[in-house]
């Protein structure tokens, strides 16, 4: 052969070889992918717990499984989604592989420990499946007490303790990307110059750093109530189950963001590198990401309205919940008007991009519905809730995730996706999203609790309607992983800056050296900026 | 059960026009944000769209007066959604004076609802349209929440706590109880229907009870059982307080500070007497706890509470002179032999 005959040019990839090589790897693009490898893996066990969930909800009646087992589906597809691929799933692979880069670093600061965040990740992951192999977990992804600690006769403990252990994975994650956009930066790499990923990859790292812990904490009493007959939340020992209420979602509200805020840099990108503009009012965006990490650690009483927690603390928080809804206004403003008088292309990940900012739009004005009191007495603990966050997690996340995927995936992997069936995918998932999710803000409002395995036949139309959409949905994410794995052989060879886009990881080979750049390189400019591109290309051209 | 499909649920209470109205000041809101953000969108994306490969537009980064514009004028109009959602919450969180009172227990996997005349019910609920009513509720196991949607009231239902909740049904029908707390296995299960019926229809049923007497004499009976007047004495010369006109005084307690007598200290103070102990009176009282269930301690606290001349509290309660006249000289009476039922 012919292209035999020509020297490879080494990159990450090819630096070194077989299965020792991967496990012990330092490199951050590597422990990239491993957890690209690991959070898919979790997002189909998720998705196949979705999909039995959906099917049982054909029927008002409870004829598919039991309750125990739908009970068990339910928390294990919560559990699944949100632990192990929503959390890790942007800042585990993409930030992995692509703030170092963005920043001209050769990899994190402390690249043993990244290395080790996963292993925490996997270890954390392979207790949850022990648990759910085993028999399962029914409490739900909340474990609320007394349910979790005196009633349940199910794998509290192994899974609790997995979960525990992945916090500490996100906590390590957190800090090595504080300390690597502190202290790793090119030289004119200024923190008004940083992509907008990685600001928003360091709010993400500041909740991950400071609310984690408290997740851990909680897990830890609620394991020593189960185990040991503490009586911090028993009541008939003078304990409060109230008090696990605010704890669990001291953490978890601060975590929706946590899954939302890598997303919204994701989509900064995109939008960007799409129009081939600079992000409109960009220091509005990049503070607005900081204003999201700060707030959201103040209105987790919002989850407790009706959980007798008093008239005036449901005013003040929902008071706060309000403000953390500004931050986000301002993003979706602004990205909408980075469209202006851009260069605008309907490549894949814009699509995606489009289908985020639409979605996500109705996730958080959604979310003024169960921010206000008189509201969401009636739709907390009914499907509109259901409806409203996976408009976020979902919608938002998800697309982001898919759309950065695909924008980024030819640096990655060295090769391009088939640009027809990705558009497709986009659009599937887009309906089938649609189709699965709006009708349960409906159902929400009639009244169906969230959770219930059988319920009242009047609400039949709405859920067979979004088990229809879940079946496109679930359609759509196959495709992907179908073409995304048959284009590592197949796919056309990808060049350095196959979109034209502003960024280091542009301007550094496809796929990157094992160290980023051949010369560490001086930032001049601000991020996104086309004209020195334009300039480049009419050099070369 | 008529299957019928809807997209916006009954309104059955007074609570449901003023959170309806609520929902479509913001859906106009959220519709409006939608298509402006979705039009706009769609406008650029086909005015803007690429027309050559090498395409570079001008740059334009930012603008100070919009930056405003669209941070203050959403700011606005969350104002306006937090203050009228928080008048909306704060009447529900203050039941009028002339409420009829209600008891609830939630356990697994079931709903049982006490009146105050006597009738228990499971599972169902009978109100009489037009008039106030309030539940006192409270759970034997886990976290439950009682969900009323036509009403638009919920409210969780905890061990160890009493909650409440009110609402005025305004239209007679049957409507969806649901629990909307996650309880375990059946929790799909844990539902009923509420009925609201004409006030003549109620007085009827309520009467058609099968004479299990009322809630506060079911009390009078188990206190009586329980032997707590040989302690409790009413003219106060007893080793243990005197529990007439107790309810909703204020009592000082030993070791410092008061506490107001409502229903949370009165059964805290059966099932943990230690917590907090009147002044000048000995920890001698042992524990009721797993002698009287959650249903027991409410016809405790509810006869404690028909010691108490209270007007405009809920009718029915055995007449407050003469109850306390009977436990004057209820410790010389033996007990009698039947047992409040522990259903």
């Amino acid at each position: 052969m012919i292209t035999a005959a020509v020297q490879e040019r080494e990159h990450y990839l090819n630096a070194s070889y077989g299965l020792k090589s991967w496990l012990l790897t330092k490199d951050h693009k590597r422990i990239g992918l491993l957890y690209l490898a690991t959070v898919t893996l979790f997002f189909f066990l998720g998705g196949a717990f979705a999909t039995a969930i959906r099917l049982e909800l054909l029927t008002p009646q409870g004829d598919l499984v039991s309750s125990e087992t739908y009970n068990k589906l339910f928390t294990m597809h919560g559990v699944a989604m949100v632990f192990f691929f929503l959390i890790p799933a942007i800042p585990g692979s993409l930030g992995n592989f692509f703030l170092p880069i963005m920043i001209g670093a050769r990899d994190l600061a402390f690249p043993k420990i990244n290395l080790l965040s996963w292993y925490l990740l996997v270890v954390g992951g392979l207790l949850a499946l022990f648990a759910m192999l085993a028999g399962g977990v029914d409490t739900g992804w909340t474990f609320y007490v007394p349910y979790s600690t005196n009633y349940s006769n199910t794998w509290v403990i192994a899974t609790g303790l997995g979960i525990f252990v992945a916090g500490f994975s996100s906590i390590l994650t957190g800090l090595n990307f504080i300390v690597t956009v502190h202290r790793m930066r090119a030289p004119g790499m200024t923190w008004f110059r940083l992509p907008l990923f990685v600001w928003s990859h360091y709010a993400t790292a500041l909740i991950q750093v400071l609310g984690t812990p408290v997740l851990a904490a909680t897990l830890v009493l609620l394991v020593c109530e189960r185990v040991l007959g503490l009586g911090i939340f028993d009541p008939s020992k003078g304990g409060d189950p109230v008090l696990f209420q605010h704890l669990f979602w001291f953490y978890s509200h601060p975590a929706v963001y946590i899954m939302v805020l890598p997303a919204m840099g994701v989509i900064s990108e995109l939008i960007s590198a799409y129009s081939r503009k600079p992000v409109f009012g960009y220091k509005f965006v990049a503070f607005s990401s900081v204003a999201i990490a700060v707030l959201g650690f103040l209105v987790w009483g919002h989850h407790l309205f009706v959980a007798s927690q008093s008239v005036y603390a449901g005013m003040v928080f929902s008071f706060l919940s309000y403000f953390v809804a500004i931050p986000s206004a301002i993003k979706v403003f602004n990205w909408t008007a980075t469209l202006y008088k851009g260069s605008i292309s309907y490549d894949t990940p814009m699509l995606y991009a489009f289908g985020f900012v639409g979605l996500f739009t109705i996730g958080g004005l959604t979310g003024l519905f169960v921010a206000a009191l008189g509201i969401d007495v009636h739709v907390t603990d009914t499907y509109f809730v259901i409806a409203h966050f996976h408009y976020i997690m979902v919608g938002g996340t998800i697309m982001a995730y898919l759309g950065g995927l695909h924008y980024w995936w030819p640096k990655m992997t060295g090769r391009l996706y088939p640009e027809g069936f990705a558009k497709l995918s986009a659009l599937v998932i887009f309906l089938g999203f649609n189709l699965t999710f709006f009708p349960q803000f409906i159902l929400g409002y009639l009244g169906m609790p969230r959770r219930y395995h059988v319920y009242p036949a009047e609400f039949q139309v709405l859920n067979v309607l979004s088990s229809a959409g879940a079946s496109v949905l679930a359609v759509g994410y196959l495709m992907p992983m179908v073409y995304f794995i048959w284009s590592l052989r197949y796919g056309r060879v990808a060049g350095t800056n196959p979109w034209g886009a502003s960024g280091l990881e542009w301007r550094t080979p496809t796929p990157p050296p094992a160290h980023n750049f051949d010369e560490i390189p001086v930032i001049t400019h601000e991020a996104y900026d086309y004209g020195s591109v334009r300039r480049e290309v009419i050099e070369v051209g | 059960m008529e299957p019928k499909f809807a997209l916006f649920p009954e309104q059955a209470s007074n609570f449901a026009p003023a959170v309806d109205h609520l929902l479509y000041f913001l859906l106009a809101v959220a519709t409006f944000f939608t298509l402006l953000i979705f039009c706009s969108i769609f406008y650029f994306a086909v005015r803007y769209r690429r027309r050559s490969e090498n395409e570079i537009p001008p740059e334009v980064h930012g603008g100070m007066t919009l930056e405003i514009l669209w941070t203050v004028i959403p700011f606005g109009l969350t104002m306006v959604m937090f203050t009228w959602g928080a008048s909306v919450f704060f009447s529900m969180s203050r039941p009028p004076d002339d409420a009829i009172e209600l008891y609830a227990v939630g356990k697994q996997w079931m709903w049982k609802l006490q009146h105050m005349e006597g009738r228990r019910e499971i599972n169902e609920l009978h109100i009489p349209v037009g008039r106030a009513v309030k539940l006192m509720m409270t759970s034997e196991d886990v976290i439950h929440s009682f969900y009323v949607p036509a009403f638009r009231t919920k409210e969780d239902v905890l061990p160890g706590r009493y909650t409440t909740t009110w609402f005025k049904p305004t239209v007679p029908g049957r409507y969806h109880l649901f629990c909307a707390e996650y309880c375990g296995t059946n929790h799909s299960g844990m539902t009923g229907w509420v009925y609201v019926m004409e006030p003549h229809d109620y007085e009827a049923w309520l009467s058609g009870g099968t004479g299990e007497g009322t809630l506060a004499s079911n009390g009078e009976k188990l206190f009586q059982e329980l032997a707590c007047a040989n302690c409790h004495k009413a003219d106060g010369s007893g080793r243990c307080p005197s529990l007439v006109a107790l309810y909703n005084k204020t009592v000082e307690l030993s070791g410092g500070g008061t506490i107001q007598a409502d229903e949370a200290y009165l059964r805290e103070s059966i099932l943990n007497p230690a917590a907090k102990v009147v002044a000048g009176y000995q920890p001698i009282m042992p524990t009721f706890q797993g002698l009287v269930n959650e249903e027991g301690v409410l016809q405790l606290i509810e006869y404690i509470k028909s010691l108490t001349p209270a007007p405009g509290r809920g009718a029915g309660a055995a007449g407050t002179p003469a109850a306390a006249r009977k436990t004057g000289t209820a410790a010389a009476q033996p007990a009698p032999g039947s047992v409040p039922s522990n259903r």
